[in-house]
């Protein structure tokens, strides 16, 4: 990582949509088997594997494993997530390796709120019953949230998303914050960071509170605070390494030359 | 034997036919299919032709034949993981409409929930054990009333929390009750003259759901002769004398998309999302597209072969290679 930052220019413009694919495929490692959902985590999930950790396995919820990503799917059951896999199946064996205590899997999820211990809401905003906004709900969202090893989260950095109480609990984080994870008797996993359009967030050690981590070029961790609609700690936010030009080619030729998400 | 389809001939129907025979008003109903790929679009426009009302949907991500269903006033009541349609509508419209205006009962359950739902209707068994959703609200909000908790194929409870039994130590656990839909409509790509099943690409959980149902109809896209199918079994997934209805349905899953033979449609998807917004305008897209259309072949006339060729799967990668997907 520290020779990136060398040879990184900070010349070719980027859009939010590239920086946080980016910057969420950095925190891939080889052999980590990644869960995608749909839109900047499906974007994020195949950077990884093109960019930064080519050992990586993708998996759908829906039961493709490790396909081809020759074009970027738009769905977590397009034709695409059963194109040159290694094995095709269905939600159950999908739900199995997820969960799976020998395999480190990582999951990426969006969602329309989140609160300062990454639980999230995909349901509704208002009340449950009768919504003022409905979303499309949990899909695997709750079942990876539960399950996986980790999970990395995608949002808009806006008051009204990083809010003090969901309206709805879908997809649980570090719950309460300190241990509480556990006590309910989930046995690991929890939320890893969240990549937003301003920076990198991460949770403490101990108290599983979001603080913010990293700061995109042009971004100041003053803004982070603005725009989190709960109280956050900025002390310990260092500027982000900015995409390199190689990185961003690839995203840009390889990963979805199409647009349909960047 | 005398007959290509003799083994069959008793299942073999028309989607007006099979839905007339098997689909009541208020039965409940699974959809197999996953969002944009392979839901039974043909059964699903002939139930809304047919103007089933009150059926009771249990689902894990359903996109388009959902948002038709609810949209044509055919649902009262959802169990439900997801309503999207990828990037055409991240969020199902008619689906969003119908619970921000009250028009339906509708519940959530999380995607592995409800596939375990429906595997244990499949292995016979009252109900399943799963760490998912401990703590979330999945759990903590109920949708259904007391009443509609009395019907039948209703569980009377939404979930219960119990400990592990063979745990000495705390380990909570969720048992969640078993569905057996009255039917399951799957779309196959084969089915053999024998009426064995052979989906390709993925099968999401319709093999659970049609095993887990009272009444299976599959309608397919090929027929194979019955040595055919049997060549390699390994590719097979259901046997014949599981399903209860075959309906031939080539393009039966259009606008979405069938691995091998089609991909979805984008610029059906694209004219279904500017008319589903519009109250109006999807009354008008019902009338266009379904009322007003008096048979399958009808309607893939409408769709027109030069779409239909645009969006034809590669034979190799299972999709349309290039296709302008916006």
């Amino acid at each position: 990582m520290q020779a990136r930052q060398h040879r990184s220019s900070p010349t070719e413009p980027y859009t939010q949509n590239e920086i946080m694919a980016i910057s969420a495929g950095r925190l891939i490692q080889n052999n980590d088997i990644v869960f995608a959902g749909t839109g900047v985590a499906m974007l994020a999930a195949t950077a990884a594997k093109r960019i930064f950790a080519p050992q990586s396995v993708v998996f759908f919820e829906t039961g493709g494993i490790d396909p081809a990503l020759e074009e970027i799917p738009m769905a977590v059951a397009d034709l695409r997530v059963m194109s040159g896999t290694a094995l095709n199946s269905g939600l159950i064996e999908a739900f199995s390796i997820v969960g799976h205590r020998k395999l480190h899997t990582v999951a990426f999820l969006g969602a329309a709120q989140i609160d300062k211990f990454g639980n999230l809401n995909t349901t509704c905003i208002g009340d449950y019953r009768r919504p003022k906004v409905r979303f499309s709900g949990s899909g695997g969202g709750n079942d990876v949230a539960s399950l996986a090893s980790g999970v990395i989260v995608f949002m808009q950095h806006e008051p009204r998303r990083f809010v003090e109480k969901l309206d709805y609990l879908t997809s649980i984080g570090w719950y309460r914050g300190d241990d509480s994870r556990v006590k309910l008797g989930l046995k690991r996993g929890g939320p890893l960071a969240v990549v937003t359009n301003l920076g990198v967030m991460k949770f403490d050690e101990q108290t599983k509170e979001m603080y913010a981590a990293e700061y995109y070029s042009g971004v100041t961790p003053e803004r982070i605070s603005e725009k989190s609609g709960f109280s956050i700690d900025i002390s310990r936010a260092k500027e982000a390494v900015p995409p390199r030009d190689e990185e961003l080619r690839i995203l840009r030729e390889q990963v979805d030359p199409q647009k349909l998400i960047l | 034997m005398d007959h290509p389809f003799s083994e069959i001939a008793d299942k073999l129907m028309t989607p007006e036919a099979a839905v007339r025979k098997f689909i009541k008003n208020g039965c409940q109903l699974a959809i197999g299919g996953f969002t944009v790929t392979r839901n039974p679009m043909a059964l699903i426009y002939e139930i809304v032709r047919q103007k089933i009302r009150d059926l009771h949907l249990v689902c894990h991500s359903n996109g388009q034949g959902l948002d038709v269903l609810i949209g044509a006033g055919c649902v009262q009541r959802l169990e439900i993981a997801y309503g999207g349609n990828g990037r055409y509508a991240p969020t199902c419209i008619r689906f969003k409409k119908a619970i921000e205006q009250g028009q339906i009962e509708f519940e959530d359950y999380s995607n592995f929930q409800m596939s375990l739902r429906f595997l244990a209707g499949s292995l016979g068994i009252p109900f399943i054990p799963t760490q998912s959703g401990l703590g979330s609200d999945l759990l903590r909000c109920e949708g259904f009333s007391k009443a509609t908790r009395q019907e039948p194929k209703v569980a009377n409870k939404k979930y219960s929390i119990t400990q592990n039994p063979f745990c000495a130590e705390q380990d909570p656990v969720v048992l969640l009750p078993a569905l057996t839909p009255d039917v399951t409509l799957l779309h196959a790509q084969y089915v053999g003259a024998d009426g064995t099943v052979r989906i390709k690409g993925l099968n999401f959980a319709d093999l659970e759901q049609a095993k887990a149902a009272d009444i299976v109809i599959v309608s397919c896209e090929e027929f194979m002769p019955r040595d055919e199918i049997r060549r390699d079994p390994d590719q097979n997934c259901l046997p014949g004398f599981m399903v209860d209805a075959i309906v031939p349905a080539p393009h039966g899953a259009h606008p979405t998309a069938c691995y091998g033979f089609y991909d979805y449609d984008p610029k059906h998807l694209n004219l279904y999302k500017k008319t589903a917004a519009d109250d109006g305008l999807f009354a008008g897209y019902l009338q266009e597209w379904v009322y007003g259309v008096g048979s399958y072949s009808q309607y893939l006339e409408k769709v027109g072969a030069d779409q239909l060729a645009k969006i034809k799967a590669d034979p190799v990668l299972g999709y349309a290679k290039g296709l302008d997907r916006r």
